[in-house]
């Protein structure tokens, strides 16, 4: 079987070789790293601005950024027709290639997260690997987290003022250097489709900048919901766990999700969800005043194929109704819920629409294809390029982030100070 | 060797580690064999002379081993029907492999649309193949350069470097790109370059019994092919993109997409 004749439908006249190459995995892609992003961005609200309303969303959009990250890069792997050789990327990298610097993008600011990390939790890994260190009768865990910690202090056992205000430095300019980073590692994945001359639904300098805006939308939005559902979850835990011993704090005492926290955040959600609007109708609207050659098969595209999942679910379901929904006065948390779902929808039918959407014509502009998406899968190839595959992919920052929780506390951070 | 001494150095040893083989040049294709300043292949389509029986077709997929049945091509050949009221129906069943045996248009898979013979302006067929671009996108993207271009004018691919991205193909405006069912690695037309470096012609070139497809060099002046191009009116595809395409076309119509 070939690849890409199993979900394609052709209409009209179409190039013999031409197939959807690049499906669910590709709009995935995207899609992760701008959470990764986004996620980012919102971390850095507190540590660079000093919008210290956010303190304690920040910290967890931080480690949510890093469970996020290895996850980035696995949709271009399960893609890839030749998996085993992505390390020829780094080996040889192809510089006038927009992907070719992905690896290296990537990694920088793989390391930039993992040494802001670093720098956030360090004082707390001290502290509880002395703790630990002193406990008569640990258990096997408590064993296995002292180690752990020890190693990750990496011999920085300081923890007097000036070490800890240092951490906090350090943090700040980590923070400030990691903006501009995964602006330009979004940018950069906007860049890899804006500069497909070839396509003509692609081919806009605006794609690096729509990119980023939505990448911020999402990122936040995923911090939002993520955060009112752990916080929901381990209230539920207490109150579960108080049951049983009366002894520990009641789930009252604990609170749950703080209102301000979310409709502060929801602020910078809006501001940054109207950038992106403002520039996706900006592109629109240019191409069809300018109407080159293109225009006439984007039109059909735009205004007839890819309709309902462009106007109807992005525009309508995935921006504007969120949009009435945290503008209308007295927002609450379920209704902020309901819009942050309806967010990350949106944008994930952004890059739908751009991916899928972008392939949706032959570049012949005489005819099109149609993507069907494999939901129940029959090999390997419908399984990673279908339904499942993008499940599996978009549920593992989830594990990883509950993995990570375990060793980095998100809430019951003791403060060493 | 104190800590900070061991991290320095490790950073050292690291940021050596980090310089990629291609910064060191250990091979360019240019000082290879190919190097012949006194030589660049071109390509003659003379659409006037094709009458789409699909030999050409046939010849490639049999001479560079594409899967018979697989529904990709390293060449195919369009059938243009222009009708009267202006309409224009394009099709290429199976890449044109046994040639156009009914008078039927494909309008999509298994779909076929019927018109009449009073109904229609004009008709005619046009092959396509890789263009060997001077200033090739496909080159431009590929991220571990497994495309590349000879110094003789021929975009090649490394099947055992290709990663299997797709942004070739994706880049390509004239659609010539696919993977191949068995090697899972970027394929496309390369003028069979086994052949035209031993002194022999291309499998469809020798293939087309009417001469519709010539291969040529453009650096040799009594090159037949190249007096055409030079002193005859002839058109390229898509020129709009800027990819100075290297097969170019007798008798190309407005029509051609």
């Amino acid at each position: 079987m070939l690849h890409g004749e199993a979900w394609t439908v052709k209409e009209l006249f179409v190039y013999p070789n031409e197939y959807i190459y690049w499906t669910i995995q590709i709009v995935m892609y995207p899609f992760l790293t701008g959470l990764v992003a986004g996620a980012f961005v919102l971390s850095s609200l507190y540590h660079v601005f000093g919008v210290t309303k956010l303190k304690e969303i920040a910290r967890f959009s931080l480690v949510f950024s890093f469970a996020l990250l290895p996850c980035a890069p696995m949709p271009l792997l399960l893609h890839l027709q030749q998996p085993q050789r992505n390390l020829n990327v780094l080996m040889t990298p192809h510089f006038t290639s927009a992907i070719a610097a992905f690896g290296i993008v990537f990694l920088t600011y793989g390391m930039i997260v993992a040494s802001e990390l670093w720098f956030v939790y360090r004082g707390y890994f001290v502290t509880t690997a002395r703790e630990l260190r002193l406990k008569p009768n640990r258990t096997l865990s408590e064993t296995f987290l002292m180690g752990l910690y020890s190693i990750l202090v990496m011999g920085a056992w300081d923890v007097s003022h000036h070490a800890l205000e240092q951490d906090e430095r350090a943090v700040k300019i980590l923070a400030a250097v990691g903006i501009p980073v995964a602006c330009f590692l979004h940018g950069y994945a906007g860049f890899i489709f804006g500069s497909v001359k070839a396509n003509a639904l692609w081919m806009t300098p605006l794609m690096p900048v729509i990119f980023i805006c939505s990448a911020v939308v999402s990122g936040i939005a995923l911090c939002i919901l993520t955060y009112v559902i752990t916080m929901e979850l381990r209230k539920l835990i207490i109150a579960w766990r108080w049951k049983e011993n009366p002894s520990l704090p009641s789930p009252g005492e604990l609170g749950g999700v703080e209102t301000q926290v979310v409709t502060m955040t929801s602020r910078y959600l809006i501001m940054f969800l109207i950038l992106a609007i403002t520039l996706e109708l900006l592109d629109l609207i240019f191409r069809g005043y300018t109407a080159v050659k293109s225009w006439d098969i984007l039109r059909s595209v735009i205004y007839g194929k890819d309709f309902t999942s462009i106007f109807i679910l992005q525009y309508g379901l995935g921006n504007l109704v969120p949009f009435i929904l945290f503008l209308m006065p007295g927002l609450t948390v379920r209704r902020a819920v309901v819009g942050t779902v309806l967010v990350l929808f949106g944008v994930f039918m952004m890059r739908w629409n751009v991916v899928i959407g972008g392939q949706a014509f032959s570049a012949s502009f005489a005819g099109f294809m149609h993507y069907h998406m494999p939901i129940w899968p029959h090999d390997m190839e419908t399984f990673k390029e279908g339904l499942f595959g993008a499940l599996m992919v978009g549920s593992i920052p989830f594990a990883l982030f509950w993995l990570l929780s375990r060793i980095f506390p998100i809430f019951d951070l003791k403060e060493p100070h | 060797m104190n800590r900070r001494e061991f991290l320095k150095r490790s950073m050292v040893v690291v940021a050596g580690m980090a310089v990629p083989a291609a910064a060191l040049h250990l091979i360019d294709p240019k000082q290879l064999l190919a190097a012949k300043p006194e030589l660049r292949w071109a390509f003659l389509v003379d659409a006037y002379k094709c009458v789409g029986c699909g030999f050409c077709v046939k010849a490639c997929k049999l001479e560079n081993e594409v899967p018979y049945e697989a529904n990709v091509s390293r060449t195919w050949v369009e059938r243009y029907v222009v009708k009267k009221d202006g309409e224009v129906l394009i099709d290429s069943p199976k890449a044109a492999r046994d040639g156009f045996t009914t008078k039927k248009i494909e309008v999509g898979e298994g779909k076929f649309r019927e018109v009449k013979d009073e109904e229609i302006e004009k008709a005619f067929f046009v092959p396509k193949l890789c263009n060997q671009c001077e200033n090739p996108p496909c080159v431009q993207v590929c991220p571990v350069g497994a495309t590349y271009a000879t110094a003789d004018g021929v975009v090649l691919v490394d099947r055992k470097w290709c990663i299997g991205c797709g942004y070739c193909i994706m880049g390509c405006p004239y659609g010539v790109r696919f993977f191949h069912p068995v090697h899972k690695t970027a394929e496309k037309c390369n003028f069979c370059y086994h052949r035209i470096t031993k002194g022999m012609k291309s499998a469809c070139v020798d293939a087309c019994p009417f001469g519709a497809r010539q291969i040529g060099n453009l650096r040799d002046p009594d090159d037949p092919v190249t007096k055409v191009i030079m002193t005859e009116r002839v058109g390229i595809l898509k020129e709009e993109y800027g990819t100075k395409p290297q097969v170019y076309y007798i008798g190309l119509s407005k029509e051609v997409r």
